[in-house]
């Protein structure tokens, strides 16, 4: 755990309990001789303000770790405590509330919905959290302001090329101002050029905003952006890291 | 928050603007045929009272035949006729009796020159005139002396004088009625017409002597249309005339009448009882198919939630809880059926409109009704749009957003 202490520097981490603590979490999928082992036990704690990336082969068991610490998912044994709070012990809703205050996505297939313009999108979580009209719309367009796609309003996602559509996707996840981003492959479906720019993106919103960034990605220059690298391998963590070649 | 998710499924319903009208057009056409038959139903009832309300509150009918029962229903066929000696007496033995008037009807057709036209012949008397206040417009009422004798005389209303003469003055004249000729002494001052199509001066009035032995053949007298003094009482009549045809009919104490004497308020509810059963008949049969539009809504929507799997595992991963997105869809189906509620008022109220000026009743759309159908189409939408929100509301949020 030392090891860590100077990424969480970097970070400029306030004192207090970690943000994030998993503590021998196990995933198994079906039952018997189907049974899928996805993780293991896994042992991981985020700093508030850290930028975390976890890499890993396929099948090793990042999503459904992400999908844990999203609290979209359920450990099968094992605590995961978020703000020290026993997740497993919330409620559906809950989770829900905790995903909405706290959590924001950035998934891999963006996952905006169709047919609906940028502006409305963004203002989604904002709905959910109560915010209403004017403020509402203010809101989404400074988050949209705030990824480069000031002027893009209206458009439809499918008006949008890809490395917009993930812009989207973040302000969405930061509209909401959460404590956590968490995003599984955000640059899988981009090419190199694209990816850089979404990851000076996410970097800035680390660094400036202070948002905690967890991310899932299998492109090591991708992971190079990041304080401290984690490294899954058949549902175990096989390394932490702190990331002495960061990007700036 | 309400109004936001109103909103929002008004924007997801005209996304798919196409889809949604089609799911929604059994909701439309239930609710339109039932605010189109509740309508045109209430017009023609109303337009019935009215009808009957210028037939005079003094009026009485007498038929043979159990109360209740409509023309040419069995009961009335076999029960035994009434006699033009019937009249006489009520007119002669009840004191508050202005005027009773023997008539018995047959549809014939009359023929003048190269026109022909169907119409009501009946056979009555001078008093019919009276009792159904009636004034002659050209010529004259019939004579003693023809009423006696049988004498094929005969006096037109103003439907068959136009179809028969068209502007031309037919006193004087002989038409034809089977092999009989038949004198025109008079015509009758128009009504106008009445509900039903049924048109008070589509008629012919001949002696009623002439008419039973030259068309009907025998003795018989259908109906007796009495007046009543204006003062009297019409409920003190109506007891005294059944206790006279009781006697003259010879029926012993204990049995059932078999005839019926009915005032005013019994002819009206009996003529609009039948638009009421027709009305309610088409109502359930209307309802039916709301059952069905709703259905329809269901299965759609049901569509609707899987196609939309992906966008639930969104809204649950960005932090919508189970009961919004209920809402959501719920609000959406709520939506969806009101606009077909509305869209099915207005296609009813037009309906409504063509029909009532078809059948020539008045156009009075009634506000409750059009309260009911709304709410009704609320609650289509509640009760069917239930299942498929519960079902999106309790998807997986993994599941849902892995769902391609
Ligand atoms: N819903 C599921 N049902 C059964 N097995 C699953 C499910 N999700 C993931 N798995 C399995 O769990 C393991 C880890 O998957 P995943 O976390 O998606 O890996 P990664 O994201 O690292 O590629 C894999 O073997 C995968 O097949
Ligand atoms: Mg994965």
């Amino acid at each position: 755990m030392t090891s860590e202490a100077p990424a969480r520097e970097a970070a400029g981490a306030r004192a207090g309990p970690p943000l994030i603590v998993l503590e021998g979490v196990t995933k198994i999928y079906g039952a018997g001789q189907a049974a899928v082992h996805a993780l293991r036990g896994i042992d991981l704690e985020v700093e508030r303000g850290e930028f975390v990336a976890i890499m890993g082969p396929s099948g090793s068991g990042k999503s459904t770790a992400m999908n844990i610490l999203g609290c979209l998912d359920a450990p099968t044994s094992g605590y995961y405590r978020f703000d020290g709070h026993e997740v497993g012990k919330l409620t559906r809703d809950q989770r829900a509330l905790l995903r909405r205050n706290f959590l924001g996505f950035v998934f891999q297939g963006y996952n905006l919905l169709a047919r609906t313009s940028a502006l409305d999108n963004v203002e989604l979580p904002l709905i959910y959290q109560g915010i209403r009209g004017a403020q509402r719309r203010q809101l989404a367009l400074d988050a949209l302001a705030r990824v480069g796609l000031g002027g893009r309003e209206t458009h439809d996602p499918s008006e949008l090329s890809g490395g917009q559509q993930q812009r989207v996707a973040i302000a969405r996840a930061i509209v909401g101002k959460p404590e956590v981003v968490l995003a599984d492959e955000p640059t899988g479906n981009l090419d190199t050029v694209t990816s850089r720019e979404i990851m000076d993106l996410l970097s800035e919103l680390n660094r400036e905003d202070g948002v905690t960034i967890l991310m899932v990605t299998h492109e090591p220059d991708m992971a190079e952006y990041a304080h401290r690298i984690v490294n899954f391998v058949d549902g175990r963590v096989e390394s932490d890291r702190p990331n002495a070649h960061r990007v700036a | 928050m309400l109004w936001e998710t109103v909103r929002l499924a008004f924007g997801a319903i005209m996304r798919n603007a196409l889809r949604s009208f089609l799911t929604v057009l059994g909701v439309i056409i239930g609710v339109g045929a039932v605010i189109a038959m509740v309508t045109v139903g209430q017009g023609s009832t109303s337009q019935v009272e009215s009808d009957v309300s210028k037939l005079g509150t003094n009026l009485l009918m007498i038929r043979p035949g159990q109360a209740g029962q409509g023309p040419g229903s069995p009961g009335g066929a076999y029960a035994q006729s009434l006699t033009l000696k019937d009249a006489d007496a009520i007119e002669e033995q009840i004191y508050s009796v202005r005027a009773a008037a023997p008539s018995t009807a047959r549809s014939m057709t009359a023929v003048f020159g190269n026109e022909n036209y169907t119409t009501s012949v009946a056979g009555t008397d001078n008093r019919f005139l009276i009792a159904r206040d009636w004034q002659i417009s050209d010529g004259r009422q019939f004579y003693e002396s023809e009423l006696r004798s049988g004498a094929a005389s005969c006096i037109l209303g103003a439907t068959v004088v136009k179809e028969l003469f068209g502007n031309y003055n037919p006193v004087g004249e002989t038409i034809r009625l089977k092999q009989i000729s038949c004198r025109v002494i008079g015509t009758l001052e128009a009504k106008g017409a009445s509900s039903f199509g049924s048109d008070e001066d589509d008629r012919i009035l001949m002696p009623v002597r002439a008419f039973q032995r030259r068309i009907a053949g025998n003795q018989d007298v259908s109906i007796i249309f009495v007046a009543v003094h204006s003062g009297a009482s019409t409920e003190k009549a109506k007891g005294e005339i059944e206790r006279l045809m009781r006697e003259r009919r010879r029926i012993a104490p204990g049995e059932d009448d078999d005839f019926s004497v009915m005032d005013m308020k019994q002819i009206s509810s009996m003529l609009t009882g039948i638009s009421t059963v027709l009305t309610g008949l088409l109502s359930a049969v209307a309802a039916v198919s709301l059952l069905v539009g709703g259905i329809g809504i269901m299965n759609i929507m049901l569509v609707s939630v899987t196609e939309r799997t992906r966008e639930i595992g969104i809204r649950l991963a960005i932090g919508a809880t189970e009961r919004q997105v209920l809402v959501q869809f719920l609000v959406e189906a709520i939506v969806l059926s009101l606009i077909g509620g509305f869209l099915g008022i207005l296609l009813g109220l037009g309906l409504a409109l063509i029909g009532a000026r078809w059948l020539s009743v008045p156009f009075q759309p009634d506000p409750s009704i059009i309260a009911l159908a709304f709410l009704f189409s609320a609650l289509v939408g509640i009760l069917f749009g239930f299942f498929p929100a519960r079902r999106a509301a309790r998807m997986d949020p993994i599941e849902a957003l892995r769902y391609q």
